[in-house]
């Protein structure tokens, strides 16, 4: 029987299937962090049950926690309470925590695949939507919630209702300066916010097939814009060389043998999709988002479309911004390059790339938070720190940060941050701050310039 | 959890679409380690403006409109994984949640919570905005058995989905965590195989 790519890790995971009803599906990783998990701790605790497979569970703290002196006391008592409660949990049942400060912590969906915890064909859940990030590798991998989480603790699987399939093929090249980014930018803003929902989504074509696996994860990781509770890509040579080596990766005989199964994973040739979408290469430029949700983007220089819808209109309201207007030349006050869709390596060397030699425009105030202190460590190992301090950007550290502005890094009300985060909802990155989604490299020529633009004239 | 079978109630309608969990519960309020409290903070930025004064314009703060059922646009509970959302809804008194369409994440936590997502037409959605405006006082029934909602004394009534299993587990306030850890043995063979 001819397969998709997420039947054959669906199939290989089936505990078992309930007659007209959902299927019990066994999570191979549970990662954890401090905002979803206490509460599904306490779930435990309540009903007297143990742990079931603490060996699978894999722990790290980053939505609360603060990108400068790390090093010092956390001094939110709100933050500094559920990050301890996460380490008494962890400890009392016996899971792997890289904590703040570790040299393995970061952002959980950045530093588990850096440590080779996310491999080909696995079944991966969080607490957090983004889980989808996982995907990259040809993983199940999507966010649960809090009781979900009890759940996977308690049984290490899950109740589940098996999704419809659907997958976006894009061939062709892309054009200088159109990143991973652009590309699932583009896609929202095609096919809209809720054209995901109820499926898992893989990702094929050329464009898919030549990227990095920083790009792939960039990709995957907004799935969950578009409705979708999941990405995938097959797993090829990019993926495998990736992956080896890591402190988590099978070795030796182990990784042939693991190697050998990874391989028979990619969709086979004439499997059907419940839906499918093509795009074309050539039609992607990059991209900035107008209004407050993902879908709501335009190329860079194209005008803001005309709706009468009243959410459409309340959205630019907030946004302060008019219907046919263009964003190119829009003033910002912010920068944030960051989060879990862009805060590899690979982002700071296209932004460092863009900035070298250049100067940051001088009322705009610009952030850049490593995704993991892996991360941290290579910025200042490939010398990028140095050309972004003298380009007058400042470096954090690793974590979340405004993002969600759940810490004290949050955007003022009615200012506007380019930003490289997944997210522009009123308020995420601060009450009243007003989110632009784009790529690295936007953000950082939009530090430079101090407004919205075109990404030709640095491109050598 | 509770058991749910039925809800008479009135209901607050809140047309507008794409209703993110970000704007259900601000991430700022997301550093509680239990499940109380959430409540005060639904749509905590809408509710309230920067001095923490009630947001006249606010449905929620609109005399005119009370009742466990809340009446959403399209697309409701986007965004994060965020539970509190549905601790948070939950909270406030909601039983019921009605919208043409709920993003996946949120439906599955709502259930758990035992808070029911019941999903209609845009254009039976677009009656009810109507209707409860008209009057807001009129009252709609939710029947769980037989997957059903209706404003009482009307014709106005529609059928809605649910899996049968989520059916059984709110009908008896079951829920999955008993379901699962009573399969344990199922799932060590499996770990076996
Ligand atoms: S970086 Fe943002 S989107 Fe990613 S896990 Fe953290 S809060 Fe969520």
């Amino acid at each position: 029987m001819v397969k998709t790519l997420f039947d054959k890790v669906w199939d290989a995971h089936l505990v078992e299937q309930m007659d007209n009803g959902p299927s019990i599906l066994y999570i191979d990783k549970h990662l954890i962090h401090e905002v979803t998990s206490p509460q599904a701790f306490q779930e435990l605790e309540d009903r007297g049950i143990e742990l079931f497979r603490p060996d699978q569970v894999v722990a790290t703290a980053d939505h609360n926690t603060p990108t400068l002196d790390q090093d010092k006391p956390v001094k939110d008592p709100l933050s500094k309470k559920q990050l301890q409660q996460l380490t008494d949990n962890c400890h009392k049942h016996g899971i792997t925590l890289y904590g703040l400060g570790h040299e393995y912590n970061g952002i959980v969906h950045v530093m588990a695949p850096e440590l080779g915890i996310t491999q080909p064909g696995m079944t991966m859940v969080c607490g957090d939507s983004h889980t989808s990030t996982h995907g990259a590798f040809g993983s199940i991998a999507f966010g649960i919630g809090t009781s979900q989480v009890a759940q996977v603790f308690a049984s290490q699987s899950l109740l589940l209702t098996k999704p419809k399939t659907m997958r976006i093929t894009v061939n062709g090249t892309l054009g200088k300066g159109v990143l991973p980014k652009d590309v699932i930018l583009y896609i929202i803003a095609q096919i809209g916010t809720n054209a995901g929902t109820g499926y898992f989504c893989e990702y094929a074509g050329d464009v898919f097939a030549q990227m990095s696996m920083e790009g792939r994860m960039t990709v995957c990781n907004m799935s969950i814009e578009m409705g979708a509770r999941g990405g995938m890509i097959a797993p090829d040579q990019t993926t495998f060389e990736y992956v080896q080596g890591r402190p988590y990766a099978p070795k030796g005989e182990a990784w042939e043998e693991k190697l050998t199964h990874w391989k028979t994973l990619p969709t086979d040739a004439d499997a059907i999709f419940d839906k499918e979408y093509f795009f074309d290469a050539k039609d992607i430029a990059p991209m900035v988002t107008y209004g407050t949700n993902p879908g709501m983007g335009v190329k860079i220089g194209a005008n803001i479309p005309e709706s009468e819808d009243a959410s459409f209109a309340k959205s630019l309201r907030y946004m302060g911004l008019t219907p046919g207007q263009s964003l190119l030349n829009h003033p910002i006050d912010y920068v944030f390059i960051g989060s879990c869709t862009n805060s590899r390596i690979e982002d700071f060397r296209v932004a460092a790339n863009a900035v070298k030699g250049r100067q940051k425009a001088a009322h705009v105030v610009a952030w850049l938070v490593p995704g993991s202190k892996q991360v941290e460590a290579q910025i200042e190992q490939e010398g990028l720190k140095t050309i972004f301090e003298a380009a007058g950007f400042k470096l954090r550290q690793p974590g979340c940060s405004a993002c969600l502005a759940m810490n004290e890094d949050k955007v003022p009300e009615g200012a506007y941050c380019v930003s490289t985060s997944n997210r522009n909802f009123e308020g995420r990155q601060g009450q009243g701050a007003r989110t632009l989604l784009a790529s690295p490299l936007v953000a950082a020529i939009s530090a430079i310039e101090g407004k919205i633009s075109t990404v030709d004239a640095y491109l050598n | 959890m509770e058991a749910f079978k039925t809800l008479t109630s009135r209901a607050i309608p809140l047309p507008v679409e794409h209703i993110d969990t970000d704007q259900i519960i601000p991430a700022r309020f997301l550093k509680a380690t239990d499940k109380q409290g959430f409540g005060d903070n639904l749509f905590r930025d809408w509710r309230y403006d920067k001095n923490n004064q009630p947001n006249t314009d606010f449905v929620l703060n609109n005399g005119a409109f009370s009742g466990q059922i809340l009446v959403a646009g399209t697309n409701f509970g986007c965004g994060s994984s965020r539970e509190h959302a549905a601790w948070a809804l939950a909270g406030y008194g909601f039983k019921v949640i009605v919208s043409s369409f709920f993003a996946d994440i949120f439906k599955g936590n709502a259930l758990n919570n035992g808070l029911l997502p019941v999903q209609v037409s845009e254009d039976f959605l677009q009656s009810l905005f109507k209707q409860i405006h008209k009057n807001p006082s009129i009252e709609l029934c939710v029947d769980v058995q037989a997957q059903s909602i209706e404003i009482i004394g009307t014709d106005l009534r529609a059928e809605f989905d649910i899996d049968p299993y989520k059916k059984t587990c709110l009908i008896n306030g079951y829920d999955d965590i008993d379901y699962l850890v009573s399969k344990r043995a199922a799932i060590m063979a499996f770990e076996a195989k």
